[in-house]
Parts: C-alpha cells; sequence; structure tokens
C-alpha cells in the first residue's frame, strides 16, 4: 500500500516533468532564435537588397518571393477549397464520392513535404514549362496551393456544418433559393471558420521549403513576374545555413519566420473566440 | 417557353468539379511520380534497387539501402524518444493536469507544430549538433542521433493531441471503478486508462511516425549527408527524403538518375499513405468504441 503511494507519487513527477518538457524546447527554440536574430532585425534587413552574395545587406528579394507565393497558393486553394466545401455540405448527400473525396483530401495531407517538391518539379516545371515558365514562382506557388488545398476544404467544411438547421430553413420557408440560402446564410455563418482555414493554410505555405526548393533561383535580383524565378524566405535560410554562407542572415531570416507565424497563430485564435462571441445567439 | 439554363445546375457543376479536385490533385500525384520513377526498372532490377548498397549516379548504380537503413534508424531514434515523452504528456494533460497547467502547454504544443521544419533543422544545427559532438566526444556532431532528436520534438505536438483525445474519451466510470476498488492515481492511469485508450494512442504513434519518414528539411541540415551504411546512431547517413534534396538539383530532367530520385519518393509516399489509412481506421473506431 506504501509503495503504491510512493510509486504514484513519483509518476506524477514524470508526468509532470514531459509537459516540463514541452516548454523547455519551446522556449528554448524560440528563445534561441531570438537572440540570435534579433541582431539583424531592423528596417533595412526587410528593405534593402542582399549585399556580398546574401552575407550582408537586406532580404527584401526572398520577402517580396515568398508574398507572390503564398498569394498564388491562396489565390488558387481558396475558391476551389471553399467550393469543395460547400459542394460537400450543401449539393450532396453522403456516399460513394464524398468519402472518396474526404480521403483524397486526407491523402494530400499526408503526402511527404518533399515528394511535393518532385511531383511540381515533373508537373509544372517540365510539363506545364511553356504555361508556367519552368521553375518560376507561379510553379511554387501552385505546388504550395495543391499543398494546403485539404486543410481550406477541412476547416470550410466543418465551419458549414455548425451554421443552423433551422435558419436554412427559415431561409428556404421565406421562398429563398439555393443560392440565395448559401449566399445570405451559410457563407456569413461560416465565415469565421473559412477566415481561420486561410490563415492556417497560409502559415503552412510560408514555411514550408521542400516543395519548393527544386524550383527556386538564388540569384539576388527582385523577381519580375510570377512567371519569373525567384526565391523564398524558406529557401534562402536553408542554402544560407547549409553552404554555412551565413548563420547571422540565416537567424535574422529564421526570426523573420517565426514573428509571422506567430502574429498569424495570434490573429488566428482571436479571430475565432472574436467571432463565436459575436455570432452566437 | 425557352428552356433557360437553370443558374443553380451550372454553379452545381462548378463546385462539383472544385470538389473532385481533391482526387484530381492525387491522381495527378500518383501518375507523375510513378511515370518519372518507373523507366528507372528497365534498367535495374527491383532487388537491386532496393538491396543494394552503392549508390553512385555516376556509374549508374542506383542501390537505396544505405539510405533505407538511414531512414529506419533516424525514425527509430525519434520514436524511442518521441513515445514516451508523447504519452507522459497526453496522459498529464488528460488527467493530472490543474486548469493552469494545462493553459499553459496546450498552446505551446500548437506553436511547435507550427514551427516551420527549416528552423528546427537550423536549431538541431547550431544546437544539438555540438552538444552531441561535445557529451560523446565526437569528431563531427552531424549525427544520425541530432535527426533523430529534432524529429522527435517535431512529432510530440501529433503524439500529444491524438493520445490526449484518446484519454479523454474514455468514459468516467472506468475511472469510478478503478478509484473504488482502492486504486491510486497512477494505478488508474497505468492499468484502466492507458489500456483503455491504447487504439488512440496507438494511431497517434503510426501518424507521428508517417509525419517522420516524410520529414526532409529538419534532417537534412543535420544527420551528415554520407551515402553509406549507418553502423550506430551516432554515425552520419542519408535518408531517402535528404538524397532527393541533395541531388535532385544535379540530375537531368528525364535521366536515369532523375528516374531513381524519383522511385526514391515513392517508398516513403506509399508507406505514409499506407500509415495514414491505418490511423484514420484506428481513430474512428476509438472513438465510437465508447458510445
Amino acid at each position: 500500500m506504501i509503495k503504491a503511494k510512493i510509486t504514484d507519487k513519483v509518476a506524477k513527477v514524470g508526468l509532470w516533468s514531459s509537459a516540463m518538457f514541452i516548454i523547455i524546447a519551446l522556449v528554448s527554440i524560440l528563445g534561441y532564435v531570438f537572440i540570435m536574430g534579433v541582431g539583424s532585425f531592423n528596417i533595412s534587413f526587410f528593405l534593402d537588397m542582399p549585399r556580398n552574395n546574401w552575407r550582408e545587406g537586406g532580404i527584401l528579394p526572398a520577402i517580396i518571393g515568398s508574398l507572390i507565393v503564398v498569394a498564388i497558393a491562396l489565390l488558387f486553394a481558396t475558391p476551389i477549397g471553399v467550393g469543395a466545401a460547400i459542394y460537400l455540405t450543401e449539393f450532396t448527400r453522403e456516399g460513394k464520392l464524398t468519402k472518396l473525396i474526404r480521403i483524397a483530401a486526407d491523402s494530400i495531407n499526408a503526402v511527404p513535404s518533399i515528394v511535393f517538391g518532385l511531383f511540381g518539379l515533373a508537373l509544372f516545371v517540365s510539363y506545364l514549362k511553356d504555361f508556367t515558365g519552368g521553375p518560376s514562382l507561379l510553379s511554387a506557388g501552385l505546388t504550395l496551393g495543391f499543398m494546403i488545398l485539404p486543410t481550406i476544404i477541412r476547416t470550410s467544411e466543418v465551419s458549414m456544418k455548425t451554421v443552423s438547421f433551422a435558419e436554412k430553413m427559415e431561409s428556404y420557408g421565406l421562398g429563398a433559393t439555393k443560392l440565395q440560402t448559401i449566399r445570405n446564410i451559410v457563407l456569413p455563418g461560416a465565415l469565421p471558420g473559412i477566415v481561420t482555414g486561410v490563415i492556417l493554410g497560409m502559415g503552412r505555405a510560408i514555411g514550408e521549403t521542400a516543395p519548393i526548393i527544386f524550383m527556386v533561383s538564388l540569384n539576388p535580383v527582385i523577381p519580375e513576374s510570377i512567371f519569373g524565378s525567384g526565391n523564398t524566405l524558406t529557401t534562402q535560410l536553408y542554402y544560407l545555413a547549409m553552404e554555412g554562407i551565413s548563420m547571422d542572415v540565416a537567424f535574422g531570416i529564421a526570426l523573420t519566420l517565426v514573428t509571422i507565424i506567430l502574429i498569424l497563430n495570434y490573429s488566428a485564435r482571436r479571430l475565432n473566440s472574436y467571432f463565436s462571441r459575436n455570432l452566437r445567439r | 417557353m425557352h428552356k433557360t439554363l437553370n443558374p443553380e445546375n451550372t454553379i452545381k457543376g462548378v463546385l462539383l468539379l472544385f470538389g473532385i479536385t481533391a482526387i484530381l490533385i492525387l491522381s495527378l500525384i500518383v501518375i507523375f511520380l510513378f511515370n518519372e520513377g518507373l523507366p528507372l526498372f528497365q534498367y535495374i532490377g527491383v532487388s537491386d534497387f532496393l538491396l543494394g548498397d552503392k549508390w553512385v549516379p555516376e556509374k549508374d548504380l542506383y542501390g537505396t539501402f544505405p539510405f533505407i537503413i538511414s531512414t529506419i534508424f533516424v525514425i527509430l531514434g525519434a520514436l524511442l524518444i518521441a513515445i514516451p515523452l508523447g504519452i507522459s504528456c497526453a496522459v498529464f494533460l488528460a488527467e493530472i493536469a490543474p486548469r493552469r497547467a494545462r493553459e499553459l502547454v496546450r498552446p505551446a504544443i500548437e506553436l511547435l507544430a507550427g514551427i516551420p521544419s527549416i528552423i528546427y533543422g537550423l536549431f538541431a544545427l547550431v544546437v544539438i549538433v555540438d552538444l552531441i559532438k561535445i557529451s560523446f566526444n565526437l569528431a563531427n556532431g552531424e549525427t544520425i542521433l541530432a535527426g533523430s532528436i529534432i524529429l522527435a520534438v517535431m512529432i510530440l505536438p501529433i503524439v500529444i493531441s491524438i493520445s490526449q483525445d484518446s484519454i479523454e474519451a474514455v468514459p468516467g466510470t472506468y475511472r469510478e471503478g478503478s478509484y473504488a476498488m482502492g486504486a491510486t492515481d497512477w494505478q488508474t492511469i497505468s492499468r484502466v486508462v492507458v489500456p483503455a485508450a491504447r487504439r488512440g494512442i496507438i494511431a497517434s504513434i503510426i501518424l507521428g511516425c508517417g509525419r517522420a519518414i516524410g520529414e526532409t528539411m529538419a534532417i537534412a541540415l543535420v544527420i551528415g549527408n554520407a551515402e553509406k551504411l549507418p553502423l550506430s546512431l551516432l554515425d552520419s547517413g542519408e535518408t531517402l527524403t535528404t538524397a532527393i534534396l541533395l541531388e535532385m538539383g544535379e540530375a537531368v530532367i528525364g535521366s536515369l538518375h532523375y528516374n531513381a530520385l524519383f522511385c526514391l519518393g515513392i517508398i516513403p509516399f506509399i508507406i505514409v499513405l499506407f500509415l495514414s489509412i491505418i490511423s484514420s481506421r484506428l481513430i474512428s473506431k476509438s472513438v465510437t468504441r465508447f458510445e
């Protein structure tokens, strides 16, 4: 009996320390990135061109590249993802097709990011070269768009399902058509979830490296168009660290990425609580 | 009366197209991976590919055995660390954590899940590699162990959140029964709650494993990238995914080397799909079990 109580105490200490480990791991990774990166963190770091082959100066081309690539990914994945969610919740019953769509979305979510890199290389760079300009920002953005599509479908679908059935029926009762009901009841009600999904997808797209690594160029120039080549924060960080070119700039980029991700996470959470406070009836 | 095109049907058609986009994308991935990869086997036997121990693209030797063993080593190391840590953290959150501790740990786990893998890699390269070098007195700290450690941290959020869900799904009556028999908290946790939640816990480990197999950037920076058979966790190695990353830049599109790198991608792709199907079955069973 006493032995059981001692074991109980020891085990609880073990459980507490495993939770502490999580906190320590997070704090040390974020803290280290902050300490190493904060030195290069100033306005000119974001707005200047790189000098001396990325060893000095700013990271403007990578920032612009990241913005373009993420914008293309979202422009592709948001309408298709939301449309797919509307189809799944409003236009069809659960059946073989919906099951297949869900399995496909889950599988795309599980596909290793480097395999997306191979796929993007084969499809956009090799086969559709004439449309995408080969290894271009457009190819990279579309590859990321494919990758985040399941996230947007899933979050939109979940939030559309929370729109109350009674409200939809009232809308039909007032003589509204299906399309009017979707536009006036379903979409506004599901908006918080859709926005959260888009923010989550944005966070994922901005942090990915492997899917686009075969489509970037290392030239420190501002990308001319989406059909031209460029590079992003993540791919530039990889080359700087892998080749040991400049750890200072690498950590500056890392801190930039972490800051963006923290802001996106925070705003997704705030949006969710804001909407759920204001829309609950 | 003219037959007008009903806008509802047009829109339904467009939405159906959007709906099946996911199926289309998955099929395209399969088609392109195999289309670009399989021509390799016109020149090389499947067994030479899987069991050959020499990878020398210049001589058209494409044996992936060293990559497979490195991948297995990295993942086993990561699982050895992540399974005990992850399950005990999940038990902590679901069973004994006071509210304030939970409110601190949950967001920490979410943040860990959101950190890009390249940043894990950078951290591991400058911190963990050095720590290993010093603690094991090695000439070079870029080892499989360094990859395992950082991979373990990366898969912890998956292991914890799915294990926690399944532990929380165990009905309170199970615990009450155990306490009524005079069991301590730990006895209840270790002999009643965790065994009852085992399906979900196993699913969480399988999902973590899938994530680990596909991970590239974080481990590429720290495991040394040597194309040889690793002998221990303190050896350097090169995994299936990091080999693709490092060599695709040199491979000419359409060459045998290019085909071989796609074949390297097919292996983790198939394993990961398989694991994802198994784990989603386990999860749906573990949820319906108590209903």
